[in-house]
């Protein structure tokens, strides 16, 4: 489809717009973050720092226990991705090739999981968990995460299996190769990039997620790095803005690394492919 | 070997019809199972349980036991006006954040399918708000919304336009405030969700529309829109769920402040929950929140499929 010149023009001009309301309040964090104190108290804000330093992030590692949040962190993020993907492939491939009445409850149960209502089920969750002993524990925040990562793990999963061609495992059978032997040689390697694929998107959830573990951890050792940074604004919502800029970039890094990764299946076929089963 | 796979062929070229002969497959459970008992366990079962609750006096730290009192939480419930001033707020949120995120998302993506230079970066950029952790984009917005040294302030006092003022502490201007974070951070996935629909619009109906000389308007209207709109529907839906019930982004602009002007019934029930340990209160309001949700998208889906059969 032919454009005209002016038309043209005005994409170009309304996509700078859409980039720079996407992109500005990033930008000005980075900006506040390597701000000295004196800038930061001073009315004028310029977008680049007048005399750039790092004694933000000194201080913030001084301030809070940000190493330690971030290793927390890190092994709920990495605990909840393994086993998330561990237990649902197996799971997707039998709701993929399979129909039975399992397969279509666990379908429905992924639908409504979209809508769930967080307030309904963190108090029981809550409970449950204070019964196993394991509030106040990384291991309950990685069951809770597992569980959690689990419909939108299986919801893709499902779509990579359905990518795999049946006839494939087919002719495998048919060379005498048994069930096993099958998934193991010929499905798998197949599935590899899509497995690798949602176990990147789990952790990425994982590694933001606030809320529960907000209500499950208790202990400042064992918190995880978002319940940390909201220490840094105090109980009348005033904040050492810099150190508060530093921590915030620096935990914002390892989610865009893992999702610069996944990018391209994520803007390209993934979701189009769920959409159009 | 040849005749054994000419046996076998025809029970496999039919999954369906094989897959429903076998009785129960063992092996299917046994594929199953790690991921069936942790959903029943953690997912399921304390939904049910969290329903329970709401009809019982559950307190947190409590010695005595827990007693059943019937329908006595949602009686309170209903004349409790702290509860549906939260509501309403809610309400006010969910709207005003999933309207504008569609209408945005939807200009966007349509950019975004169209044949632009740069467009592989463009795509890139968009969906960078998607991978922030949502404690961060408030964390991020709170500087911008920074009084002195925001640069929200800053513009419109080079712009000439006052003095700016206290965007998160404005008794009025707390909630628009932080209705546009939310539509900035909800845009990128709205965005790829209808991207994806896009790629399923067929484009040789659009090429023929050009042909015959329907304008861009009229194109959207009569060729991208009617194949878009599943994916809008439930894309405008899903969201409307999530902002409803979204928490960490309010929690960490305005804690609900300046005096409750911004406190998502969210928030509300776990300061009911988790602070004043009201467990079975607190799942009362679960319970009402998600009743009056389903009923409004029920109401709303309804009448769109009406529409649909109408056409």
């Amino acid at each position: 489809v032919k454009t005209r010149k002016g038309a043209r023009a005005g994409q170009y001009l309304a996509l700078l717009a859409y980039l720079v309301f996407l992109a500005f309040p990033f930008l000005w964090l980075i900006s506040t973050a390597f701000k000295p104190a004196r800038e930061l108290a001073s009315l004028h804000p310029t977008w680049i720092p007048r005399s750039p330093t790092l004694a933000n992030f000194r201080q913030a590692f001084d301030e809070q226990p940000l190493l330690r949040a971030a290793l927390n962190s890190l092994l709920a993020a990495l605990g909840a991705a393994v086993v998330a993907v561990l237990i649902a492939t197996p799971m997707a491939y039998v709701m993929a090739r399979h129909r039975t009445l399992l397969a279509k409850a666990a379908t429905g149960w992924v639908v409504v999981s979209q809508a769930f209502p967080f307030v309904l089920v963190i108090i029981p969750l809550f409970l449950v968990l204070k019964n196993l002993r394991l509030i106040d524990s990384l291991t309950g925040l990685i069951m809770v995460y597992v569980v959690w990562a689990l419909p939108f793990a299986l919801w893709m999963l499902v779509g990579y299996v359905r990518a795999v061609p049946a006839e494939l495992e087919e002719a495998a059978a048919v060379d005498g190769a048994g069930r096993v032997r099958t998934l193991v040689s010929v499905t798998a390697p197949l599935l590899a990039p899509g497995i690798v694929a949602t176990a990147l998107f789990a952790f990425i959830s994982a590694w933001n997620e606030f809320f529960f573990a907000l209500v499950l951890l208790k202990t400042p050792e064992k918190q995880t790095l978002p319940v940390v940074l909201t220490h840094f604004i105090g109980a009348e919502g005033v904040a050492d803005l810099g150190p508060l800029a530093a921590a915030a970039t620096l935990a914002t890094l390892p989610s865009l690394v893992v999702f610069a990764i996944i990018q391209k299946r994520i803007t390209g076929g993934m979701l189009a492919g769920a959409v159009k089963s | 070997m040849t005749l054994a796979s000419a046996t076998r062929r025809p029970a496999t070229r039919t999954p369906d019809a094989g897959g429903r002969r076998r009785p129960v497959d063992h092996g299917a459970w046994f594929l199953v199972l790690p991921a069936l008992i942790p959903i029943l366990v953690l997912s399921v079962g304390p939904l049910l349980y969290g329903i329970g609750l709401a009809f019982t006096d559950a307190q947190s730290g409590r010695t005595a036991p827990t007693r059943w009192i019937g329908a006595l939480n949602f009686q309170d419930l209903l004349h409790d006006t702290l509860f549906w001033d939260s509501f309403r707020i809610g309400l006010l949120w969910a709207v005003g954040v999933t309207v504008p995120q569609f209408l945005l998302a939807l200009g966007l993506a349509l950019l975004l399918d169209q044949d632009l230079r740069f467009r592989p970066l463009a795509r890139a950029l968009a969906i960078i708000p998607w991978a922030m952790p949502e404690v961060v984009v408030g964390i991020m917005w709170r500087l911008v919304y920074n009084p002195d040294a925001g640069i929200l302030n800053e513009t419109l006092r080079d712009l000439g336009l006052g003095d700016g003022h206290d965007w998160l502490s404005g008794l009025g201007t707390a909630l628009p405030a932080v209705i546009v974070v939310g539509v900035w951070a909800g845009m990128p996935q709205t965005t790829v969700a209808l991207l994806a629909g896009l790629q399923n619009t067929p484009r040789e109906l659009h090429e023929a529309a050009a042909m015959d000389g329907a304008g861009a308007w009229r194109r959207f209207l009569t060729v991208t829109w009617p194949a878009l709109r599943p994916v809008a529907l439930a894309i405008t839906a899903l969201n409307f769920i999530w902002n409803f019930n979204s928490f960490a982004l309010v929690y960490v602009l305005t804690n609900g402040g300046p005096g409750g002007r911004t406190r998502l019934p969210m928030l509300f029930a776990y300061e009911e929950a988790f602070r004043y340990g009201q467990f079975g209160y607190a799942a009362a309001m679960g319970c009402v929140m998600v009743a009056v949700i389903s009923m409004l998208l029920a109401i709303r889906l309804a009448g769109r499929l009406k529409g649909d059969e109408d056409v």
